[in-house]
């Protein structure tokens, strides 16, 4: 696709899997090689020059925003990372389990010169399938991973009855309905299935959810304080959306942990695609509406304490 | 806004035939003369000094770089800091094991780096004092008075005396500060920031000064011999900020030279004379001298070859050293 080196932002609480996960890519034969950010230096058992611990130090932009906000730490490793960048294929960012994934994402996307060599490819998080109940209960981050992620591992499968396994999936989807799900056993997956998903890719965003464009209607998961909230509708004026969708990210972006869009703007025969983290949107027009495909737009919002009826009337307004 | 300059162009002049290609084969980090030999240290690990190439910090990478007359001094993401002579030998200061050099600078005999949190500086004598900051350092820049030493960190800068046991001075200003620069008389203070601005203070009473309208950040500087200019790269054009008076650049537009459409990566001051080397993103590097922005073709661009990514002027000003991200390099000696 483009030679910016992918990184993979592997998120997930502390017991969870993750450093497990993560000793598997290091150690598998696979053929490529990976440089690791870690958050705590010395977790990851393996002697590896391209492993680097990090700080986790986040940066408020100067817009004095709570919720713009990048790791600085990230943007400091990956240039001198950059530098050397013979020496790997790909990236890995592990997080804390107290970490909030928004930041990480937000980076790739503010910081230009970061933003040139390197693409975000997936937020992958690994939950327990046991604790992970109590977990939304009494740690906040742990909805924020759940909600931000594009891949979804559950965890120690074994340890847990079908019943209850269902129960947590049924969990994960009112926080996240678009994620990819798996069920794994000492987080053993394959590496495909978590590596080089393109997630963030505009052009990839159908292929990651490919059920995205066919409900019907609005549609509406929630827990009591995070949801996410779609709606889908025919074709949209492009001058009354974007002036909309702006205005509603620059107000809302702190409740917004992630947006995703495909709209079909009147008379424009490709397809416009956006994706967004807070605040902060991408957006471009892709292919083009195939013939005898629908062209219908759809807006996918997951958040805390979002109005619902307020993003409906807002949305409704655009339509052509 | 004027094209990548034409060399078949009658009206502009050209030294490429003065330019002698140099073999990196490899990200050059960081060119200077030492002992009048050019050095061109890479990201890699290697240093090739004239004709020679030593790897002082054996397989790992060169993360950072600064050198003075004697030597070069080099941070490795095996955590060592290096001295190697223009001879090639070299020798181990200090090893923080297991971890990355992120910032370094040197004056006279004394260095100083960052790796984390932790600033440590080494003096002439060898002796190692270590601080630690609040948020992770940056920038470091020696004042040229003393023995002080100036952190740029989030939130602005700390100025802290290695030798004197007190915290460190906080100049404030918020945002993330990365590089740090002080003016060759030590009046000033000059930092480049995640948003794309400079930031400045006069440190006889810590007024602020803020340099803004770059469209991306500023990841070099170079002072004016005389002190009075201090050149940026970060735009497409070198942007050279005038520092004479006691106000510095307050209220005053800079100058932009050598406008082209393609971003300045790197400057470099001749080391006598009013004019400056410019090195872009494409490879490209133009000689503007700054009273009449008379322009020289030094190098044409190429793209392939990655940005300029650091110059150097001997101690006489009569030859330029430059090198790329993409591993190539060359060295002017002017006519
Ligand atoms: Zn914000």
């Amino acid at each position: 696709m483009s030679d910016k080196i992918p990184v993979t932002v592997l998120t997930g609480y502390l017991g969870a899997g993750k450093t497990t996960l993560l000793n598997r890519i290091l150690t598998e034969e696979h053929g490529k090689k990976y440089a690791v950010i870690v958050n705590e230096f010395g977790e990851v058992g393996i002697d590896n020059d391209l492993v680097v611990g990090a700080d986790e130090e986040v940066f408020e932009m100067n817009n004095g925003c709570i919720c713009c906000t990048v790791r600085g730490d990230l943007i400091r490793i990956i240039e001198n990372l950059m530098k050397r960048r013979g020496k790997f294929d790909a990236i890995i960012v592990e997080t804390t389990g107290l970490a909030d994934p928004a930041p990480v994402a937000q980076t790739f996307f503010v910081d230009e010169d970061l933003s040139a060599r390197s693409r975000l490819d997936a937020v992958v998080t690994v939950v327990d399938a046991k604790w992970l109940a109590d977990r939304l209960k009494d740690a906040p981050e742990a909805k924020n991973q759940i909600a931000f992620a594009d891949v979804i591992l559950i965890n120690k499968t074994d340890l847990v009855s079908e019943e209850a396994l269902a129960q947590v999936e049924k969990q994960i989807r009112a926080l996240n309905p678009y994620a990819k799900l798996h069920r794994t056993v000492k987080s053993n997956i394959e590496l495909d299935k978590v590596l080089g998903r393109n997630a963030f890719d505009l052009d990839r965003i159908l292929d990651i959810a490919p059920d995205f464009l066919d409900e019907s209607g609005a549609h509406h998961h929630h827990d009591d304080e995070m949801q996410s909230v779609s709606f889908t509708a025919g074709e949209v004026d492009p001058d009354k959306f974007m002036p909309w969708i702006n205005e509603f990210t620059q107000v809302e972006g702190p409740k917004i942990l992630r947006s995703k869009g495909i709209l079909a703007f009147k008379d424009e025969p490709r397809r416009f695609v956006f994706q967004g983290v807070h605040m902060i949107l991408d957006g471009d027009l892709q292919r083009p509406w195939r013939d005898g495909e629908k062209r219908q737009s759809k807006i996918v919002f997951i958040g805390r304490a979002l109005d619902r009826d307020a993003i409906k009337k807002g949305f409704e307004a655009c339509l052509v | 806004m004027s094209d990548t300059p034409n060399a078949a162009s009658p009206e502009f002049t050209s030294l490429t035939e003065h330019v002698a290609p140099l073999a990196a084969e490899g990200h050059v980090l960081h060119a200077a003369f030492v002992k009048n030999e050019p050095v061109l240290v890479l990201a890699e690990g290697e240093i090739v000094i004239g004709e020679r190439r030593v790897a002082p910090h054996r397989d790992s990478g060169i993360l950072v770089a600064a050198c003075d007359r004697d030597g070069i001094y080099t941070g490795g993401d095996d955590g060592k800091i290096i001295r190697t002579l223009a001879s090639g030998e070299s020798e181990t200061l200090a090893h923080e094991k297991g971890k990355w050099i992120d910032a370094l600078c040197v004056k006279g005999d004394a260095v100083a780096w960052a790796t984390g949190k932790t600033v440590s500086a080494r003096d002439g004598k060898g002796q190692i004092k270590s601080t630690v900051m609040a948020t992770t350092p940056q920038g470091l820049c020696f004042l040229p008075k003393g023995y002080r030493l100036v952190i740029g960190q989030y939130g602005g800068v700390a100025l802290w005396f290695p030798n004197v046991d007190a915290a460190a001075e906080k100049l404030e200003w918020k945002g993330a500060h990365i590089d740090v620069t002080v003016s060759p008389d030590g009046r000033f203070i000059v930092t480049s920031m995640q948003e794309n601005a400079l930031h400045g203070w006069r440190f006889a009473d810590k007024k602020d000064m803020r340099m803004t309208g770059y469209p991306s950040k500023t990841r070099c500087f170079s002072w004016s011999h005389d002190g009075e200019w201090l050149a940026t790269s970060g735009a497409d054009a070198a942007i050279v900020w005038p520092f004479q008076d006691k106000d510095g650049p307050m209220g005053k537009a800079p100058k932009e030279l050598g406008v082209r459409s393609s971003k300045v990566s790197s400057v470099a001051f001749h080391p006598k004379a009013l004019v400056v080397a410019i090195g872009y993103e494409d490879s490209c590097v133009l000689m503007c001298r700054f009273t009449d922005a008379a322009e020289l073709l030094v190098r044409r661009a190429s793209r392939m070859d990655g940005k300029i990514s650091a110059m150097a002027w001997d101690e006489a000003g009569r030859r330029l050293l430059f090198g790329t991200e993409g591993g190539a390099a060359g060295i002017l000696t002017l006519p």
